[in-house]
């Protein structure tokens, strides 16, 4: 067996796990904590797969500052401790369609692909050079340019949005 | 994989630690002493010759302190949260390289651990990881100074590390590459033969702000907030006592020797010096120079500034900072352009443009930061 098949099986254990930490945890400090643990799992999974930009960038956008920010809400609401809520009465039958569902899917595409060898990624030497970097970055700069500058556009409206909704208008008293 | 390999990465993984850890130790003493001086006192000087073995009277001192945790604290957060603090802290020097390729004996030593051709970036996702150890701490004292002091150091590390980033950008466009080696080899050579080529002389203004936005990052005066002791008795660290408490102090002083490795290597030219090309061993010293002078600026800044308030620290990082640190990157940016492709002279314009710029900014910060009509009140 390939090494990097053991590091993706005990991988794919850390992030199901944390995932799974993530909704039964009824503290939303520890919930935050656990999806902290699965984005760090994710960006390894990236780096399985010989993309370390992807990886750290991973680590520092979701890891390193939402989730730093979700936790600063949590923290200046007080709201750390989550009552037993009582459940939308329809919510527990659907769930347990729709997770019927996804498990026969999933089941399906995993005995139909038995057959293919599994691939794997193998982190190749050349993968961490520069040169990789540069053909990501033009890619991202040619080919997929109209997607990445409607993402930029979107990420302004939003914090132009978030500006207009705090600023305080004129005459309007100090909170 | 060969064994000989897995050794040597061990074995190197390990005296970077230890120099760290040690170097820890003797920063306190330095900063002791440095703070003593500036303030016409003596310093310690009791525990060996110039009280050379004090650091190590303050570790046993710790450890045989009593450890206590707070009755409602939560105790597997409050355990955790040092050792958060601590390893992010180590892990990041790991991509900084020491000096060039030594050669022992017929074989390559390369005096890095890693060589990540996403550096800079790996670089900015540990600093920004190393937040949690802080605000964790704060959180799981179960105390609400220790809980405003972590919450004040989130935010203003969160702040603080954009402007860092956007530094960092200008040393990467520099180089071409976020490979800590390129960046470092970038910076060799000289102009007419006196100056270095370091992107400290191109980017005046973006290594300012770096050394501005690290001192807000490691949460050092004058932009300690997180610990400001006559409002939050000791922020976040209030609760703790004993060789968790060390482990703090250990993180905040390990934090201030990585992110001075860090400015050396990006902007001060990392390994390169004088006759380095010639013999290899000077590369190390001369990085262990430039991160001795580094420190000694933020000791000496300790000494000299007061505490910022908090108001003006945030104003300070998103009003000015921020927007300046954007500038330079489009500065910097045209600057390349234009002296690829008309006259390579005009890369001078980087740091002419940089400084009139910073020089707006300046104005500014005069009125951001001057007080308000209600505040003379």
């Amino acid at each position: 067996m390939d090494y990097t098949l053991i590091l993706f099986i005990i991988l794919a254990a850390v992030a199901v796990a944390s995932a799974a930490g993530l909704l039964v945890s009824r503290n939303t400090v520890y919930a935050a904590l656990f999806l902290v643990l699965n984005f760090a799992t994710v960006a390894v999974f990236y780096l399985l797969l010989g993309a370390p930009f992807i990886a750290l960038a991973q680590v520092t956008i979701y890891a390193g500052a939402i989730m730093v920010l979700f936790l600063f809400v949590i923290m200046l609401l007080g709201a750390d401790k989550l009552p037993k809520a009582k459940g939308l009465p329809w919510q527990r039958p659907l769930a347990i369609v729709l997770a019927a569902v996804l498990l026969v899917e999933a089941g399906f595409l995993l005995f139909q692909r038995l057959q293919l060898t599994a691939n794997l990624a193998s982190p190749e030497a050349s993968i961490n050079t520069t040169e990789a970097l540069q053909s990501l970055a033009k890619t991202l700069f040619s080919q997929y340019l109209l997607p990445f500058e409607v993402t930029s556009v979107l990420l302004l409206v939003a914090m132009i949005g978030v500006i207009v909704l705090t600023k305080k208008e004129k005459g309007e008293q100090e909170a | 994989m060969n064994f000989l390999l897995v050794l040597e990465w061990l074995l190197k993984g390990f005296v970077l630690a230890l120099l760290l850890l040690g170097g820890f130790a003797y920063l306190t003493l330095y900063e002791r002493k440095a703070l003593a001086r500036m303030q016409s006192r003596i310093g310690p000087n009791r525990a060996g010759p110039w009280g050379l073995l004090q650091p190590i009277a303050d570790a046993v001192k710790l450890i045989f302190k009593e450890e206590l945790t707070p009755a409602k604290a939560d105790k597997l957060i409050f355990l955790l949260a040092p050792v958060i603090t601590v390893v992010p802290a180590v892990v990041i020097t790991a991509v900084v390289p020491w000096g060039p390729s030594l050669n022992i004996f017929g074989h390559q030593l390369n005096l890095y651990i890693a060589d990540v051709n996403v550096g800079v970036l790996y670089i900015m996702s540990i600093a920004s990881i190393a937040v949690y150890g802080i605000v964790l701490a704060g959180w799981s004292s179960n105390n609400k100074y220790a809980m405003m002091g972590g919450l004040r150091s989130t935010a203003q590390m969160i702040s603080y590390e954009i402007a860092l980033g956007l530094s960092f950008v200008s040393a990467i466009l520099l180089a071409g590459s976020m490979r800590m080696l390129d960046i470092v080899a970038a910076q060799g050579g000289y102009w007419f033969h006196i100056i270095p080529k370091w992107f400290v002389v191109l980017q005046p203004v973006g290594t300012a702000i770096f050394l501005i936005a690290t001192l807000a990052e490691v949460n050092r005066a004058p932009f300690d907030m997180p610990e400001a002791e006559q409002e939050l008795t000791a922020g976040y660290h209030t609760e703790y006592s004993g060789m968790k408490f060390a482990l703090l102090f250990m993180a905040e002083y390990t934090k201030m020797i990585a992110i001075s490795a860090i400015g050396a290597t990006l902007f001060f030219g990392g390994y390169n010096g004088p006759f380095v090309d010639q013999i290899p061993w000077l590369g190390p010293v001369y990085i262990f120079l430039k991160i001795f002078i580094l420190l000694f600026g933020m000791i000496w800044v300790r000494a000299t500034f007061p505490r910022i308030r908090y108001d003006r620290l945030m104003a300070f990082g998103w009003k000015v900072l921020l927007p300046l640190s954007l500038a330079l990157v489009f500065i910097t940016s045209v600057g390349i352009i234009l002296a690829q492709q008309v006259n390579a002279n005009l890369i001078i314009a980087i740091p002419v443009v940089s400084l009139l710029v910073a020089g707006v900014a300046v104005a500014m910060i005069d009125r951001t930061l001057r007080r308000k009509d209600y505040e003379r009140r």
